[in-house]
């Protein structure tokens, strides 16, 4: 039976982890890495790196710890951040990563997702949509959720998939940061319009959050959060036992 | 020494690095002369099976590791690598694999039920069939990671694992010294190390 996913979700910057992490028994916490290493030997079933650099020095060295990390690190890996062309897909998929993520870059350039599936196979390419509600619509936001497209989400989403995109992260603005649960009502109009994998973003607080995510929404695939585990509020390890628990199919270590 | 056969598909940076890591020290190579004074081999794979057969073909190397694995070399394909060891593919058309493990490669589509995604991608536990020496460091029910929208059938005499996706799929291949995963061992972390480390202990000749 296939296993629902627990992914971490690590911003870099400069080569950097940037919301700072709290963990006991890590000794660089601001390493990418390393803390790759740990979520990894945790049970975390993927990881996404998310690369918030602006610089092409910073550039070179997210993809030194693509590298670093593809050697200590077997579990599939997620780049996000900065990938506007199908160049972009190429450079980080040298460095090791599995799948990459885009998001403004294919609201910028609509033949972005066809090219690259095209290209890599529609299993290579994530859509993250930044979603708002806005006058009772679901409408897709840029530029890491500052600016409202005017698109409305599902059909964008949509439109996506049937471009190739094989896997969707549904970040709610609405929910991101306030830990009061994933937003179920916007993850359950995203699932009954797609049949590729969707990932939840945005709203995890606690480990009962994933709980009542996959028992409520059993087409959900992933929960995807970060500072709850950067910060130890939510433990891998028991939020697995937690899952196994309620009967969830997990992928335990 | 493992070698990994470079015939233009797919990216091989992290089966090299999962190999590096259990001291494994992967040649990935074209050339046949190497391939021969390999250890084991590995078929990797990922993209459109046509287009990869094609590759095999024109490169002549087809036909080397026919020979090879006639001469008891342990090969083991990994994901399309595995798919190519079969005789047939229905992937857009009919196409020809390596006839090295009698059976054919089909859609998902309309075997698994409807609700189900395709393709299938994620951790998914393995079913047992057969005991084999691939699996002698891991368990029944250890979870290994899956992206494919095909699957190998008509093959139950090689197959040694399933994976439940609303009927069982097949996993894991093996006929004598050759064999394949569907899944891919080297993003499937201590279990897929645990899986490669079992093939790199094969020699030539000594796998029944």
């Amino acid at each position: 039976m296939i296993t629902k996913r627990i992914i971490p979700c690590l911003d870099v910057k400069d080569g950097r982890v940037v919301k700072g992490v709290n963990f006991g028994g890590l000794k660089d916490v601001s390493s990418p890495v390393a803390l790759a290493e740990f979520y990894s030997q945790c049970g975390a079933d993927e990881l996404v790196f998310y690369d918030i650099t602006a610089s092409s020095d910073g550039r070179k060295l997210f993809t030194d710890i693509l590298v670093e990390t593809a050697k200590r690190v077997f579990i599939p890996l997620t780049v996000g951040g900065g990938i506007n062309t199908v160049a972009d897909f190429d450079r980080v998929l040298k460095c090791g990563a599995d799948k990459v993520s885009v998001n403004s870059g294919a609201i910028r350039d609509p033949d972005l997702v066809y090219e690259a599936a095209k290209l890599y196979g529609d299993q290579c390419v994530v859509l993250s949509a930044d979603i708002k509600r806005v006058d009772g619509q679901f409408r897709v936001f840029a530029k890491g959720g500052r600016e409202d497209t005017g698109m409305e989400a599902i059909s964008w989403i949509r439109r996506c998939v049937d471009n190739g995109a094989g896997e969707i992260v549904v970040n709610s603005i609405d929910t991101d940061g306030v830990k009061g649960g994933f937003d179920l009502e916007m993850l359950e109009a995203v699932c009954d319009a797609v049949n590729v994998p969707v990932i939840a973003s945005g709203g995890a607080g606690k480990i009962d959050d994933f709980i009542t995510l996959f028992q409520r929404l059993p087409k959900v695939d992933a929960g995807l959060a970060a500072s709850i585990f950067h910060f130890g509020e939510v433990s891998i390890r028991d939020l697995k036992a937690e899952m196994v628990s309620a009967n969830i199919p997990t992928r335990s270590l | 020494m493992v070698a990994i056969v470079d015939y233009g598909v797919g990216n091989l940076f992290s089966l090299e690095q999962s190999l590096n890591a259990i001291g494994g020290r992967p040649t990935v190579t074209a050339d046949p002369e190497v391939l021969k004074k390999a250890d084991q081999i590995i078929l990797p794979g990922v993209g459109a099976f046509e287009d990869a057969a094609k590759k095999l073909r024109s490169s002549g190397l087809d036909q080397v590791l026919r020979e090879l694995a006639a001469a008891g070399k342990p090969l083991m394909g990994i994901c399309l690598g595995m798919q190519m060891l079969f005789e047939k593919s229905y992937e857009y058309g009919e196409h020809e694999g390596l006839g090295l493990i009698p059976g054919q490669v089909v859609g998902m589509q309309g075997v698994i039920p409807a609700d189900y995604k395709i393709p299938h991608i994620g951790w998914n536990a393995l079913i047992f069939k057969k005991a084999s020496p691939l699996f002698k460091y891991i368990r029944e029910g250890d979870c290994v990671y899956f992206v494919h929208s095909y699957y190998a059938t008509d093959c139950d005499d090689a197959v040694i694992a399933t994976a439940e996706y609303g009927p069982e799929l097949t996993a894991a291949v093996a006929r004598g010294n050759v064999m394949g995963c569907q899944f891919h061992p080297e993003k499937s972390g201590t279990v897929g190390l645990a899986i490669l480390r079992a093939f790199l202990e094969m020699k030539e000749g000594s796998v029944c």
